[in-house]
């Protein structure tokens, strides 16, 4: 079994987060994983992605094919689509609907809903409301990833909520807490 | 043995830690930042003394690695390829004087230009050095390569090149970790290192020598291996991380030269030719082994590639464009979608770039003929919308030359836009030569206190930009500090005007934290406030 997935985003809605979630349950599973990631000019406010690839056979190519992508998360609707060429054809995105405007030339937004509402498997959830309602207004990232976790497949929703505790651990008690919130919160099992 | 998660980048650190590395010699840049940032955090370099801190610029570090290994101990250098043009003096001459401790050079390129100003390719810099280059494909092969580069900069006594691309350096996957080397002990070297014609012309001679040993570690290195298959119409050698794109896109079926050790396997790229009626030759970067390939082999002989066309002239290689050239349809389902933008990075909100810029964009508005010549980090953004300030951007240090010149040649007003770190890096010596020919021009040394574009390292002038002016000659009554803020933006304008209409060099130092590391020692601080 395999699973391609692009996470995007826009630099600093917390992507990365996201990523190294996925690869704590994935490692703790014993899949085998790579995940290459952006670093440098672009986190400033631009387009970012990271391609993950994981899987029970080994894994040579660090980047996703055209075409092959299981999966698309994304914590801005314009930047899901962005990736669209690499969506297979039973591909799902999961993607928060609040667009993030910080360019001139935005699409206007009842087009930009309209096409990514002709895909034929799209879930979109307002994140940051759903993350606020939670209480954890700062985890609108881990929100979308429950909303997510169904379509993983490779690692179950309940490894990656046992995976948001082990990386927030550090952090204390309290954060573990509001993140599992957040989780639970879009998490459809 | 231990499996861990970790980057290229950071599979390099840990494998040179574990390889017995006594110091790393850096200045940031992206892809090879983090390298240095791991020993730099890690529990067991500190445990080890490693030193870490970061350089003025790749020269300094270049040459301070040269001297840890004269005195015997293993150093690594790293760097973006853009660094070793910094320091090709040092590093050709390090082949010529050959090494004490191993000395492993780092080089991380940048093909697609993510993050940088040209794809150049650093194993021409090994080929010209005349030095063994190592590119791994993999993370483990980041980690393993370590050790065996510095073992075999320390059979042969030359430096080792380690290559390696955007894609594995901030790619992650499972690396198993393996032995622990000790550190070297303290043995300075007791030959001559004195690069005087006459001892120079032995010293050459002895490197070209060791050629012969070169060639044979490549032949029988582990790192290059063949791999039997295909029917004998098309033999593959992949280059480094190539050999991931081939095996993604035809598994076990072809007949595979797997090359990471150079120079070149001859004898197995003689066999695969041998064997096949044409050779495809993957490579991340430039055509390089390509070239040699076919010299190698005569005009007789079919070589593919970059310069045939079968895969791309420039950017990196993909799954998508290895598999193309194989043969392979990609098997998209979708087109582009059509409501999508193109989002490029910008400054920050709340950066004092902005406020520099917000005060020269007045200044370009009204005098169309100034001209305003930028440099390397955040501040290159102010080259597009809203700002469209810059004239120029290219190499570390060019603003300031670049403006020198262009006054030279009557062009007026000059002005120079340059970081804090750019400037220590390689803006000094340029404001020299202004000051020293009394050049009409305005330096801006826009200073957040970091090195920012690569994530906040430590800028190596703190705290002395105004002494260093000084020291270098400048007018005090020419030299300013202002704080780049939406309110003084007015004030910056007019001081600009004003500097700009004296005939001589000015410098004007807008000076405010960068938002980023700002926010990063606001919390570190209450961090420790909340553990007291």
């Amino acid at each position: 079994m395999k699973k391609d997935i692009i996470l995007c985003g826009v630099g600093g809605q917390g992507i990365l987060s996201i990523a190294t979630i996925i690869g704590e349950a994935a490692t703790k599973a014993g899949i085998h994983l790579k995940q290459a990631e952006v670093h440098g000019m672009s986190q400033r406010g631009g387009d970012v992605q990271s391609n993950l690839r994981l899987s029970t056979e080994t894994i040579y190519s660090d980047l996703i094919a055209l075409g092959s992508c299981d999966l698309i998360i994304s914590m801005e609707p314009m930047e899901a689509l962005r990736y669209l060429p690499y969506l297979s054809k039973d591909g799902v995105i999961v993607t928060s609907n609040k667009p993030l405007v910080n360019i001139p030339n935005y699409p206007e937004e009842k087009k930009l809903f309209e096409e990514l509402a002709a895909l034929p498997h799209v879930v979109q959830l307002d994140i940051e409301q759903v993350a606020k309602e939670a209480g954890n207004a700062r985890g609108a990232n881990v929100v979308l990833l429950g909303k997510a976790a169904r379509y993983l497949e490779i690692v179950t929703p309940e490894q990656l909520r046992e995976a948001v505790a082990t990386i927030f651990a550090r952090k204390g008690e309290a954060v573990v807490e509001a993140n599992l919130k957040a989780f639970d919160a879009a998490n459809e099992g | 043995m231990e499996k861990q998660l970790l980057l290229g980048d950071e599979a390099i650190a840990l494998g040179a830690i574990h390889a017995g590395l006594s110091g790393v010699y850096a200045y940031p840049g992206t892809p090879s930042t983090e390298i240095t940032e791991f020993i730099q955090t890690h529990p067991e370099a500190r445990e080890r003394g490693i030193r870490s801190r970061w350089c003025t610029n790749e020269k300094t570090a270049m040459e301070a690695a040269l001297g840890m290994s004269y005195a015997g101990k293993r150093a690594l250098v790293c760097m973006k390829h853009v660094g070793m043009n910094v320091c090709a003096d040092a590093f050709v001459n390090s082949a010529i004087t050959g090494v004490n401790g191993g000395l492993v050079v780092l080089a991380a390129d940048d093909p697609s230009m993510h993050s940088s100003q040209n794809e150049q390719d650093s194993r021409f810099y090994g080929k010209f050095a005349l030095v063994p280059i190592l590119e791994p494909s993999n993370q483990q092969e980041c980690y393993d390569m370590m050790q065996e580069a510095f073992a075999l900069s320390e059979r042969l006594k030359e430096p080792v090149l380690l290559r390696i691309v955007t894609r594995l350096a901030h790619s992650r996957a499972a690396v198993v970790t393996g032995e622990k080397r000790q550190q070297n002990a303290f043995s300075p070297s007791t030959d001559q290192w004195v690069l005087l014609p006459g001892i120079a012309r032995q010293k050459y001679a002895a490197l070209l020598e060791k050629q012969g040993a070169m060639e044979e570690e490549a032949e029988k290195s582990a790192f290059n291996r063949m791999e039997q298959g295909g029917n004998g119409r098309l033999g593959i050698l992949a280059c480094g991380i190539a050999y991931n794109y081939v095996k993604e896109a035809i598994g076990k079926e072809g007949h595979i030269l797997k090359v990471s050790h150079y120079p070149l396997p001859q004898a197995q790229i003689q066999q695969l030719a041998h064997e096949n009626e044409a050779i495809l030759i993957v490579e991340d970067g430039q055509p390089v082994v390509e070239q040699d390939v076919k010299a190698m082999l005569g005009t007789g002989y079919k070589v593919l590639g970059r310069l045939t066309g079968h895969l791309p002239r420039t950017g990196e290689l993909t799954p998508d464009n290895v598999a193309a050239a194989l043969g392979k349809k990609c098997s998209t389902v979708y087109g582009k979608a059509q409501n999508v933008a193109v989002r490029p990075p910008q400054l920050c909100q709340g950066c004092g770039h902005r406020d520099v810029y917000g005060a020269l964009r007045q200044i370009i508005e009204e005098m169309p003929d100034a001209r305003v010549f930028g440099d390397i980090g955040c501040y290159t953004l102010g080259a597009l919308p809203p700002f469209k300030a810059l004239s120029s951007c290219v190499d570390m240090g060019a603003s300031i030359t670049m403006a020198k010149g262009a006054a030279d040649a009557g062009l007026r007003p000059a002005i120079a836009v340059i970081g804090d770190s750019t400037f220590t890096h390689s803006g000094m010596t340029g404001l020299l030569d202004a000051i020293n020919d009394n050049s009409p021009i305005t330096v801006i040394i826009s200073d957040n206190l970091t090195t920012g574009m690569t994530g906040g390292q430590d800028s190596a002038g703190l705290n002395k930009y105004e002494a260093i002016c000084l020291g270098l000659g400048m007018d005090p009554a020419h030299l300013h500090v202002v704080t780049p803020l939406p309110k003084n933006i007015p004030a910056i304008a007019e001081l600009i005007r004003q500097e700009i209409a004296y005939e001589g060099v000015s410098v004007i130092i807008p000076r405010r934290e960068c938002i980023q590391t700002a926010a990063r020692h606001a919390r570190e601080k209450a961090k420790a406030q909340k553990a007291q």
